[in-house]
């Protein structure tokens, strides 16, 4: 069996694994978010917090509460690294300095997990258990809260409340995040990913790797724990592994539309949404397995294809269905060096990014960031059908449009100015291992990952400058926050509409043409923002 | 009563034409001052890339950026003339409005005269005949007849009187015959003419809610593509090569949306237009854009769904009459009778019994005996004979007669007996008679998506064959003013918008609740003052013609900010491989259009940018073809035209602008 043959089987089995999940657990998390009843150890936590649990929220209460929780989470995961020498199981690593500190606080938090540090020296087990894998459960949930009280907007009528932020994030933890990665670190211990606290035996470090992995893919965070992440053989051991964690990565993203089609009570609306992320994450696949079984270097040909920078037990199948579905899900996590993908390749991840991380995007930013597109979408054609734009029952005016636009132009805006900031500094060039179009990409791959809140390194440029440390911190918040905040004020102002129901005239939703259109925006998009930056980076580079 | 004035009729401005271009050159230039571009943002920019170019031209002067500045002014100018032209055409309605506003004079009650421009509200004033109306009013005593052709079009002089839904004067309008006493109801300056003047003239405008959103996605848009520009430069400086300022403005006012940018406001403009071509009034821009989103319409049974008046639909022989001798009598007992029921029955023998439809030389010296309340019967008296029609109360009966008299009631009819010497012959069956094509245009309104409810006084029985035989959704019998009121609301409630026509003063509160209420000319100054426009031909059926109007104003903008969005690709594929095949050689493969030079290539798509203004003017200003159909359809339709054929349509016309400008010397 060919390697061509092999990769297109493991995509088959990623399929069905993925359509046997998609209406259990779709369904399985509108009921979480629909519930009327609480379990018992989320009554004793809202006790021990002193969370008014039956209270609705406005959308500022709700973001207040998004905003409060992530700068005190950020708080803590930078005193916890700044003070690791007084931590047990530290082995001596010292504390982290300032400025690596804060970025990997702000990175984790926001559900980026950029890494400008080497975990394997830098942190101790409290501080990657304690810190970063708590803040990967965390983080994650607070994006499925933020998602689950836009779909709220869409589905409430006439009212100012879009749920309570604290019972959506407990709710998330408890009931969808814990139990699944729980079971998914057993299944990975299984598959022989390691699971110590040990620093190391013989010299090679050791990590709690299994219980971090599992929730570092299901809540599409990415940070790893060794910094080789998921090429490591401790962190992703085999092909199968592999495909485990692929599906982990995309496991909640795609089901999410399911639960977005549950909960608005049309499930066909949610499988517009999905089929408009499959044929993104399609294509941009098979770009990038064209191109890395097609490059255009001598020494490559020879080799039958791209494999520096690969794992050979992965494959280029293997690598490139890890690398577009961790570009696509703003996880981030690799097991291939992106830096060493062709120009053709290389686009297709960084476009993949660009996109907005909407395809399927991150846990709960995916379906925001798609629903925002969507928006867009039903503006303009909406106007085209000869009404006042509608998006399932609810009027797009002023206040609508003016949140879809401030969460889409957040990120252009960030990587835009970022990337041109830094190239314009004269130490950027000494950072970049590359010089030409490729340094370039290695550039605006970094400012394109921070905004996104992807996480995953081109590779091939030194981060830890104060600029890097900084800007790259400043467009993960940014990035993270800005859209956040856009889409509740889009949330509210949704649900104090009423809903009207769809007449012949008005613009259906849950068609093929639509998914279209929305595919269609979201390319546009991102292609008229970035066609100049690309052509100068992987475009120059693909075709020369 | 016959005296004919000379008075101007109302205006239409007609379709487009280029002289009228011509005509907007000095206020289009008037524009270019950068007060007249704040409103508009994406314009400012190209302004302010405008100025940039220019001093840049003058500091170091090159044909190439000489060429791009002047064609960077052009599309200013181009952008300026969209909007000049669209309010120069409301400006000559307006012009020719303000001339039945001549100044007049009003005689107070008190027998004092005073300018007409000074009268306040609560005013008495008399008008007698041959004198113009000075101001709007309600009639409080009196009767006339009135030419309200100055504002209506309409020769045909109405009837105006004190009490009841006639009462409602305007400011403007010649009394023919008579004299009443008006009592003003509008301030100085306010008036119906007056705002109607504001309104077309664009003194008024303000912008609508869709097109608020639309400009922020717009601008939106072209903050994105300033940031890509401007980042643009130190990315190009890093690949070994700045660019110059004015291949940069260049891009950025390529990539910005300014078609659609410059033709929104004249897009705004020219659907008020449309309107007022129609002989319809819109109180605001909002109330045209609501009418496209209209989701169910109120359409009064009579004068829309049906014509005014009942017309004879079937004779009825009884007690073994023979049908063609119930015919004859019929035909000559309405012979004399100019009512419409009286012409319908004529017109019916002679339809189904091949009777002659003039009276014969004898007939028409027969005497006609007219209806009156008393007798409540008509007819002529020939040959000795007394050939009658009337109710069927007020005739001879029989068990046969008040069986077939009772039938016809039940079904909503009117019966009217008809009689030879008091002998009855058979009944005329009177019906309701559903306007010819009127079912078809119902099936187009639910296909758009709009349901009609019918909206009658007649009883539940009448109402529903009625409604069955228009084909309309829904309707609401033996209607009272507070049953169409509470319907208004149980619709709005469940989200859907409704529009109306009313004229009578207890319509107000619903034209006030209505999403859309259409006032008739005709009606009480209540009415129109509820309503959100006013229908100067007092034409019910105008309601769907509204709506298509508002469809058609929303599709246009739309249609036009795809075609702005898509036309960017090619603009892309000419502006970028001109400026980055110096530093990347392999770059040069974008151009897929194989373009003379960078600089043939940028001056090209600049100019293609700012001729496109100039070529959809007309577009802008007569609205996309609209043709009713379903969301879907509409949206295939327009997703081609404007979606895919704004990506086509550069490519070509930049394409075939640069085989001109390459023939320019320095390209």
């Amino acid at each position: 069996m060919g390697p061509t043959v092999a990769g297109l089987l493991q995509v088959a089995l990623l399929l069905v694994l993925l359509a046997a999940c998609y209406v259990p657990l779709g369904d399985y998390m509108a009921r979480v978010f629909t519930a009327e009843r609480d379990w018992r150890v989320e009554s004793a936590l809202y006790r021990l917090v002193r969370v008014d649990a039956a209270g609705a929220q406005r959308w500022p209460t709700y973001a207040a509460g998004v905003l409060g929780f992530s700068f005190v989470s950020i708080v803590l995961l930078y005193l916890l690294q700044r003070l690791q020498p007084l931590l047990p199981m530290s082995f001596d690593r010292g504390a982290v300095e300032p400025a690596m500190a804060l970025n990997t606080a702000i990175s984790f938090v926001t559900n980026t997990n950029w890494q400008s540090y080497v975990p394997e020296q830098v942190l101790g087990n409290t501080v990657q258990m304690a810190g970063l894998t708590v803040q990967n459960v965390v983080s994650a949930a607070v994006g499925l809260a933020v998602a689950v009280a836009v779909i709220r907007g869409f589905v409430r009528s006439g009212t100012d409340r879009i749920g309570n932020f604290w019972v959506d994030l407990t709710r998330g933890v408890v009931r969808i995040l814990v139990p699944f990665a729980f079971v998914a670190a057993i299944l990975l211990v299984a598959m022989g990913v390691t699971m110590s606290l040990r620093s190391g035996v013989d010299g090679i470090p050791l990590a709690p790797t299994a219980s971090q992995e599992a929730v570092k893919m299901l809540g599409t965070n990415g940070g790893g724990i060794f910094n080789a992440n998921s090429a490591h053989p401790f962190e992703n051991p085999t092909a199968l592994s592999n495909l485990f964690e692929i599906f982990l990565m995309l496991v909640i993203p795609v089901c999410l539309t399911r639960t977005f089609g549950t909960m608005v009570n049309n499930r066909r609306q949610g499988t517009v949404l999905l089929s408009v992320m499959g044929v993104l994450w399609g294509a941009m696949l098979a770009v990038a397995w064209f191109a890395e079984t097609h490059p255009n270097g001598p020494a490559t040909l020879a080799a039958g294809g791209a494999l520096e920078g690969k794992e050979v037990r992965f494959g280029i199948p293997g690598s490139v269905l890890f690398g577009v579905s961790t570009t696509g899900t703003s996880t981030g996590a690799v097991n291939s060096l992106h830096d060493s993908y062709t120009g053709g390749a290389g686009g297709a991840v960084l476009l993949n990014i660009l996109f907005g991380e909407v395809a399927p995007g991150g846990v709960g930013a995916g379906l925001y960031g798609i629903l925002v597109l969507a928006v867009v979408a039903v503006f303009l054609a909406g106007l085209m059908v000869g009404r006042t734009p509608e998006y399932l029952g609810k009027k797009l005016g002023r206040r609508e449009v003016t949140a879809a636009v401030v969460a889409i132009l957040a990120m252009p805006t960030l990587v835009l100015v970022g990337t041109g900031l830094a190239i314009a500094l004269p130490g950027t060039r000494d950072a970049l291992n590359n010089d030409g179009a490729h340094g370039f990409s290695e550039v605006l791959y970094a400012f394109a990952s921070a905004a996104n809140n992807n996480g995953s390194a081109f590779a091939g440029i030194t981060v830890t400058s104060d600029f890097f440390q900084t800007a790259l911190g400043l467009a993960m918040l940014f990035g993270r926050f800005v859209p956040i905040l856009a889409v509740l004020a889009l949330a509210g102002s949704l649900a104090q509409q009423r809903r009207a129901e769809p007449t012949a005239g008005t613009l259906a939703t849950d068609k093929p043409l639509f998914g279209v259109l929305v595919g269609g925006t979201i390319v546009l998009v991102a292609a008229l923002t970035f066609f100049p930056a690309l052509a100068l980076g992987p475009l120059a580079e693909a075709l020369s | 009563m016959t005296t004919v004035l000379d008075r101007p009729t109302p205006v239409r401005a007609g379709a487009f034409s280029p002289p009228q271009l011509w005509a907007a050159v000095p206020e289009a230039l008037r524009k270019l001052h950068p007060r007249a571009q704040l409103r508009n943002p994406v314009m400012v920019v190209v302004w302010v890339g405008s100025v940039l170019v220019t001093v840049d031209a003058i500091v170091s002067p090159t044909v190439f950026g000489w060429l791009i500045a002047v064609w960077l002014w052009f599309t200013v100018l181009f952008a300026n003339l969209a909007e000049a032209v669209a309010e120069g055409r409301g400006k000559a309605q307006a012009e020719s409005l303000r001339r039945t506003k001549q100044e007049t004079t009003a005689r107070l009650v008190s027998g004092a005269v005073v300018p007409g421009s000074s009268l306040t509200v609560g005013d008495r004033v008399v008008v007698e005949a041959g004198e113009t109306i000075p101001g709007d009013g309600d009639v409080v005593e009196g009767i006339a007849t009135v030419d309200e052709s100055a504002i209506t079009g309409e020769s045909a002089p109405v009837v105006r009187e004190a009490g009841g839904d006639r009462s409602s004067v305007t400011g403007g309008t010649t009394v023919l015959s008579d004299r009443i006493v008006v009592e003003i109801t509008t301030k100085p300056g306010e008036s119906f003419v007056d705002r109607m003047i504001a309104l077309v003239e664009g003194a008024a405008r303000q912008k609508t809610p869709n097109e608020i959103a639309l400009t922020i996605l717009l601008s939106a848009l072209t903050v994105i593509f300033l940031l890509a520009v401007v980042a643009l430069q130190p990315m190009s400086a890093y690949a070994g090569g700045p660019q110059d300022v004015v291949v940069l403005v260049a891009l950025l006012v390529c990539l910005i949306p300014t078609t659609i940018g410059a033709l929104l406001s004249a897009i705004g403009i020219a659907g008020m237009d449309r309107l007022v071509q129609r002989n319809v009034l819109a109180t605001s821009g909002r109330a045209v854009e609501a009418a496209g989103d209209i989701d169910t319409l109120l359409l009064d049974k009579t004068g829309t769904i049906t014509f005014g008046n009942r017309q004879a639909t079937e004779l009825v022989p009884v007690d073994g009459v023979g049908a063609r001798e119930l015919a004859e009598a019929a035909r000559l007992s309405s012979l004399a009778d100019q009512t419409p029921e009286g012409r319908s029955v004529v017109e019916l023998c002679a339809r189904e019994y091949g009777l002659a439809p003039e009276a014969s030389a004898a007939e028409a010296r027969a005497e006609f005996v007219p209806f009156t309340a008393q007798t409540r019967m008509s007819g002529l008296d020939v040959d000795g004979r007394r050939i009658r029609k009337g109710a069927a109360g007020s005739m001879p009966t029989s068990a046969e007669v008040t069986r077939v008299v009772d039938a016809i009631s039940d079904e909503g009819g009117t019966p009217l007996v008809v009689t030879i010497d008091d002998r009855v012959l058979g009944v005329i069956r009177l019906s309701d008679v559903v306007k010819p094509g009127i079912a078809a245009r119902f099936a187009e309104l639910r296909t758009m998506g709009i349901r009609t409810v019918m909206v009658t006084g007649d009883n539940p029985r009448t109402a529903r064959a009625i409604a069955a035989e228009a084909g309309v959704d829904d309707h609401l019998a033996e209607a009272t003013p507070e049953d169409k009121m509470a319907y208004i609301r149980r619709e709005q409630e469940g989200g859907r918008l409704v529009a109306m026509t009313g004229d009578g003063t207890n319509d107000a509160p619903a034209l006030a609740q209505a999403d859309v209420g259409v006032a008739m000319n005709t009606g009480t100054a209540a009415a129109k003052e509820a309503g959100n426009m006013v229908d100067l031909d007092s034409d019910p059926t105008k309601l769907i013609e509204i709506v298509e109007i508002g469809k058609q104003l929303l599709i246009t903008r739309g249609a036009l900010t795809t075609f702005s969005v898509a036309n960017d690709l090619a603009k892309y594929f000419a502006i970028l491989p001109a400026m980055f095949a110096a530093l990347y050689p392999s770059l040069g493969l974008l151009d897929v259009m194989g373009l003379h030079s960078p600089q043939s290539a940028i001056l090209s798509a600049v100019v293609f940018n700012a001729l496109i203004i100039v070529v959809l003017i007309p577009l802008a200003l007569r609205g996309v073809r609209y043709r009713p159909s379903s969301a879907a359809s509409l949206l295939r339709r327009n997703l081609l035209v404007y979606g895919l054929g704004g990506v086509v349509t550069p490519f070509a016309g930049i394409y075939l602008i640069d085989l001109l400008v390459r023939l320019l010397p320095g390209m």
